[in-house]
């Protein structure tokens, strides 16, 4: 990717022309963008919040890729990411309205601009503000409802890859083997993971990042799912497995992102005509999503060590592999939590 | 000899002043990244504080695997054995340095990590306290 001078030393000068000049083909009414910030999270993507100034004054949203490469797994792209949101809006699954995709004419990289939903993604806010309690009771049948939903969405013609749980289990295996640490509970977890792996079932489109985080909710519930960059064809319980691996329940208890029964999540997944559950398959995800997010952390101390991410967030996140050995290792010894 | 203040004494005031007068004056963005880094010298105070462990990780180590080249080639050596299925949770003292091991990582990387806890109550029924 080509940087112009002019990005290097006013990098959002640069943005907010581009954008003021966009939102402009998108409603002739507006006289340009204001209120455009860099948002927190996002650790393989770029998000910028603007507003349109004048016209319908619409909250919009820019996703766009990083200048620079980094170790470990990736995502499946920009336009590829745009082509699965707007298949599962037409499939009925709550997600972002693609407003517009960028062109190299654009000149401000790979990436896509779409409808800001209002609500709170946060969920340390979610899990204990007392607004958030309507949507908090609900959320593990309606988490499953989406996810029937998303499970059931065409995907034929979409450019995202297909993997089945052995090749999943094989990937997370090499990229430990790349970036990470000898760690014995890693090494355990996978010999595990490999002797109890599912058999394959009907690929399905998987969201592949469906957690806490990822989810815009209102007081009456869940508005939107976002971060659709790891989607692909695949055994679809893993998306229930990600959802209720501990990492994601911020300290409560509950399994469903920290908020609800894996029951309610499948009596919702079924309700929504999703196919019957295997709730040992979804243990078997559960497991394989924490040795994941372990090797992702693995990735990030990478990232540190080569000095593509050098922030103070990224140095503590890489501490954090020790959370996932001790879920591995309380599983290896003592079953379910 | 070093003067007082100690370096965990200064580490206290800096994680204060992060949290108070830099959190108070930063803009949203920066305020979690200020949080942040107190967090991160929580996580150094820790360390610097915590028992020297990896003796004891050596010495259980010693009884699994060859002990040549230091702690990491050890460590290496053992992953090897669970990888072709040498060793496994039903080697004597595996289980046991696992435990330990994990629990003086977690114990200065997170303790208040829900996991945290089941571990530690699994590691002190293994030891035989109630």
């Amino acid at each position: 990717m080509i940087i112009a001078a002019q990005d290097i030393l006013h990098p959002q000068t640069a943005l907010q022309n581009v954008l003021a000049g966009l939102v402009c083909t998108l409603d002739p009414a507006t006289q340009g963008i204001k209120g455009l910030r860099r948002l927190s999270g996002g650790a393989s993507q770029e998000t910028w919040s603007f507003q349109m100034d004048g016209g319908q004054g619409h909250h919009l949203i820019l996703r766009r890729e990083p200048a620079a490469a980094r170790s470990g797994g990736s995502g499946i792209g920009m336009a590829a990411e745009a082509q699965v949101i707007k298949r599962v809006i037409a499939a009925g699954v709550p997600a972002p309205r693609i407003e517009h995709e960028l062109t190299p004419d654009d000149g401000i990289g790979a990436g896509f601009v779409m409808a800001r939903i209002d609500g709170e993604a946060l969920p340390h806010r979610i899990l204990r503000d007392e607004a958030y309690a309507p949507a908090r009771a609900k959320f593990a049948h309606q988490a499953g409802e989406i996810l029937a939903r998303i499970h059931q969405t065409d995907p034929t013609g979409l450019p995202i890859p297909a993997q089945s749980p052995r090749e999943v289990l094989d990937d997370l295996a090499d990229r430990h083997g790349a970036f990470g640490a000898a760690r014995p509970v890693f090494s355990l977890a996978l010999r595990w993971l490999a002797e109890n792996a599912p058999e394959p079932r009907t690929p399905k489109l998987v969201h592949g990042d469906f957690r806490m985080g990822n989810l815009m909710l209102g007081p009456e519930g869940i508005r939107g799912v976002l971060d659709w960059e790891l989607a692909h064809i695949g055994d679809p319980l893993a998306d229930m497995g990600w959802l209720c691996m501990e990492s994601w329940r911020f300290g409560n208890a509950e399994p469903v992102g920290g908020l609800g029964r894996r029951e309610d999540l499948f009596a919702g997944y079924e309700a929504a005509g999703g196919d019957p559950v295997d709730p040992a398959t979804v243990r078997w995800w559960e497991i394989l999503s924490a040795l994941r997010w372990g090797v992702i952390i693995e990735e990030m101390a990478a990232w540190v060590r080569e000095g593509t991410d050098t922030s103070v967030e990224r140095h503590v996140i890489a501490r954090r592999a020790s959370e996932t050995e001790a879920i591995l290792l309380l599983h290896l010894m003592e079953g379910v939590a | 000899m070093q003067d007082q203040p100690s370096p965990d004494a200064i580490l206290v005031a800096v994680v204060a002043w992060l949290r108070g007068t830099a959190a108070d004056a930063l803009p949203a963005h920066a305020r979690f990244e200020a949080k942040v880094a107190a967090g991160a010298i929580e996580l150094v105070r820790r360390q610097i504080g915590a028992e020297p462990s990896e003796s004891d990780e050596a010495r259980m180590l010693s009884a699994l695997v060859d002990d040549a080249g230091g702690l990491a080639a050890s460590t290496k050596r053992l992953c090897a054995q669970i990888d072709s299925g040498e060793a496994d949770l039903s080697t004597p003292g595996l289980s046991d340095l696992l435990v330990e091991t994990t629990l003086n990582k977690i114990d200065i990387d997170q303790p208040e990590f829900s996991a945290a806890a089941r571990l530690r109550t699994l590691a002190q029924r293994r030891r035989g306290m109630p």
